[in-house]
C-alpha cells in the first residue's frame, strides 16, 4: 500500500532522510519511531505529498505523488504533528469544510462530524472558536477531523501527543474498528514506546535519516536482546539528547511537548 | 463547486469575525477621505478641478478595496504559519480550486469592503452623478478586487515567513496606490509618471470607478474593463501555479 526506494531528503547540505526502503502491507500498523529530529515528519511530508524528495520515489495506493499529486491525495487522510487547526473558526466549522474538502456526503458527513465530535467529547463545544480551546482539546479535535472522512490510508503523526490515556485508548479503537471494517492500512510515529508495542503490527526505527531496525516489536527486542521495546529503542538509537540541527519550530514544538507531559 | 463554496465562505466568515480588521480597515480611507478631501479641497477648487470630494471618493474606494484584497490574499502566509494551510494542501482537491475558491472569497471580502466604504464617502459628502452607477462600478470592483487578491496570493505563495508582508507593503502596496491617479487627475502629468501609472493596474480599476461614479474617464470604460479582465486573467494563472508550487 505504501512504497519507499531510495527516500531521500535534502535541505540545503543537511540529509533529514537518507535513502530509506520500506514497504506497509494493506491493513497493516506501522510504527515508525525514532527519536527528535530523525527525520519521521520529512518522511509523512514526502509521502503526503506536502514535500517533494530529493531523490527516490514513493508508492501510494499505487500512484506517485510527485506525478499525480490528485490521485495520491484521494488515498490518505492525515492527523499532523503541528496544529492545522482554523482558529477563527468553529470546532464544528472546522470539520464541516474537511467533510465538504474530502467529498464526504452532506447526510453522512452531518452524522459521522455529530458521532466523531460526541466521541472526542466536544460536541457540547461544537459552536465555539477553535482559539477558545486548550491544547488537549484542540488535538481531540484534529483526531476527529481524520477520522471524518475514512480513507485507503491513514498517517498519524504523534496523534496522542498531549491527549490523557482515555482518550488515546479511545482513539485507538476506533482505529482498529475502521481497520477491521474497512482494511485501513495505518502508517503512525509516536514517543509512547508502550503506545508503539500494543497497537502496531510492525516497527521501523529511524535514527539520523536512516532505517536502523524493523520487525515486530518482539523481533526488536530479541535483536537487541532488550525485554522492553523502550529498552530496544534506547539500545538501538543511543542515550544522548537530540537538537541537531533543529529549527525553530521544532524549538517550539519541543517546549509545547514539554508543557503538555 | 461545493468545495469553491466552502473555501469562499471561510474567507467571509473570518472576515465579519475580525472586527477590529474591518474597524481598521475602514478607518484608514475614512481618513483619507477627510483629510485629504477637506484639506485639499480648496486648492482644487482653485485650480479650476471642481469638488475634490467628488474626484477623489472613487480613488478611497479602490485604495479600500486594493488594501483588503491583497491583505486577504497574503493571508496564505498567516495560514502557512499557522498550519492551517498543511490542511488544504493535502485534501483530494485541485490547488486550482482551492486558489480559486479563497480568492473569490478574497475579492467578495474586497468588494464588500469597497460598497461599505463609497457608503461613508456619502457621509463626507460625496455624491454619485447617477445611481445606477453603482451596478458598473461594483463590476469594476470586483474585478479590481479579483486582481489584487490573485496578486497577493502569488506573492505570498513564494513567501514563507511574515516578514515578506512589509515588503509587500512597501514595494506593493504602496506604489501601486500612489501612483495609480487615486488621489490626482491623470489628465497633463509628467511622462514617466504617466508612464508609470499605464502600468499600474488599478489605475484602470480607479479610472473605471470614476468613470461609473462621477462620468469622467482617462482612458475610457472599455479600455478599462479589458485591462483589468486580461491582467486578472494573467494574475489568476501566475497565481495558481506559484500556488500549486507551495512546499510546506
Ligand atoms: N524545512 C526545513 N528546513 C531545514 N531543515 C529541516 C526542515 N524541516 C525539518 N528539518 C530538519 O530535518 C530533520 C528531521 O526533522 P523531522 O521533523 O522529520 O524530525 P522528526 O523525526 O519528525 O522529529 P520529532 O520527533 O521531533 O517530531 C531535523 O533535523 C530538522 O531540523
Ligand atoms: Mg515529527
Amino acid at each position: 500500500m505504501i512504497k519507499a526506494e531510495n527516500l531521500t531528503k535534502k535541505y540545503d547540505e543537511f540529509t533529514a532522510v537518507d535513502s530509506i526502503n520500506f514497504e506497509v502491507e494493506k491493513g497493516e500498523i506501522f510504527a515508525f519511531l525514532g527519536p527528535n529530529g530523525a527525520g519521521k515528519t520529512t518522511t509523512i511530508k514526502m509521502l503526503t505529498t506536502l514535500t517533494k524528495p530529493t531523490s527516490g520515489t514513493v508508492q501510494l495506493n499505487g500512484f506517485n505523488p510527485v506525478e499525480s499529486p490528485d490521485d495520491a491525495r484521494k488515498s490518505f487522510g492525515i492527523v499532523f504533528q503541528d496544529q492545522s487547526l482554523d482558529d477563527e473558526l468553529t470546532a464544528w466549522e472546522n470539520m464541516e469544510f474537511h467533510g465538504v474538502l474530502y467529498g464526504v456526503e452532506k447526510k453522512l458527513r452531518r452524522e459521522r462530524i455529530e458521532q466523531l465530535m460526541k466521541f472526542v467529547e466536544l460536541w457540547d463545544r461544537k459552536n465555539d472558536l477553535v482559539k477558545t480551546f486548550s491544547g488537549g482539546m484542540k488535538r481531540r479535535l484534529e483526531i476527529a477531523r481524520g477520522l471524518l472522512h475514512h480513507p485507503k490510508i491513514f498517517f498519524l503523526d504523534e496523534p496522542t501527543l498531549g491527549l490523557d490515556p482515555q482518550t488515546r485508548n479511545h482513539m485507538w479503537e476506533y482505529i482498529k474498528k475502521l481497520r477491521q471494517e474497512e482494511g485501513t492500512t495505518i502508517f503512525f510515529t509516536t514517543h509512547y514506546m508502550e503506545e508503539a508495542e500494543k497497537n502496531s503490527d510492525r516497527i521501523a526505527i529511524i535514527d539520523h535519516g536512516k532505517i536502523v531496525a524493523r520487525g515486530t516489536a518482539g523481533e526488536l527486542k530479541q535483536q537487541t536482546s532488550t525485554d522492553s521495546l523502550e529498552a530496544a529503542f534506547l539500545s538501538l538509537t543511543g542515550k544522548d539528547i537530540r537538537d541537531e540541527h533543529a529549527t525553530g519550530a521544532d524549538h517550539m514544538r519541543m517546549r509545547r511537548r514539554m508543557w503538555h507531559r | 463547486m461545493q468545495t469553491i463554496y466552502i473555501l469562499w465562505l471561510r474567507q467571509l466568515k473570518r472576515y465579519s469575525r475580525s472586527r477590529a480588521r474591518i474597524i481598521g480597515s475602514l478607518a484608514q480611507p475614512l481618513l483619507f477621505l477627510v483629510a485629504l478631501g477637506f484639506g485639499f479641497g480648496p486648492i482644487y477648487q482653485k485650480a479650476g478641478g471642481g469638488n475634490y470630494i467628488q474626484f477623489l471618493a472613487p480613488g478611497i474606494i479602490g485604495m479600500s478595496v486594493l488594501f483588503t484584497a491583497v491583505f486577504t490574499g497574503i493571508e496564505i502566509i498567516w495560514d502557512r504559519q499557522f498550519g492551517f494551510l498543511k490542511e488544504t494542501m493535502v485534501a483530494p482537491v485541485t490547488r486550482l480550486k482551492i486558489m480559486f475558491g479563497r480568492t473569490l472569497g478574497g475579492a467578495t471580502v474586497a468588494t464588500i469592503q469597497g460598497v461599505v466604504v463609497f457608503l461613508l464617502s456619502l457621509i463626507a459628502g460625496f455624491r454619485p452623478v447617477s445611481w445606477l452607477g453603482l451596478f458598473p462600478a461594483m463590476l469594476v470592483m470586483f474585478l479590481t478586487a479579483l486582481l489584487f487578491t490573485a496578486l497577493g496570493t502569488a506573492i505570498a505563495s513564494t513567501l514563507d515567513d511574515m516578514q515578506g508582508f512589509q515588503l509587500i507593503m512597501n514595494f506593493v502596496i504602496m506604489p501601486v496606490f500612489f501612483l495609480s491617479g487615486a488621489l490626482f487627475p491623470l489628465d497633463g502629468l509628467p511622462p514617466v509618471i504617466m508612464l508609470v501609472a499605464r502600468f499600474d493596474p488599478l489605475s484602470y480599476g480607479i479610472d473605471g470607478l470614476r468613470w461609473a461614479l462621477i462620468g469622467l474617464t482617462h482612458f475610457g470604460f472599455g479600455q478599462d474593463l479589458a485591462i483589468l479582465t486580461a491582467v486578472t486573467a494573467v494574475l489568476l494563472a501566475v497565481g495558481s501555479y506559484l500556488f500549486s508550487k507551495i512546499e510546506i
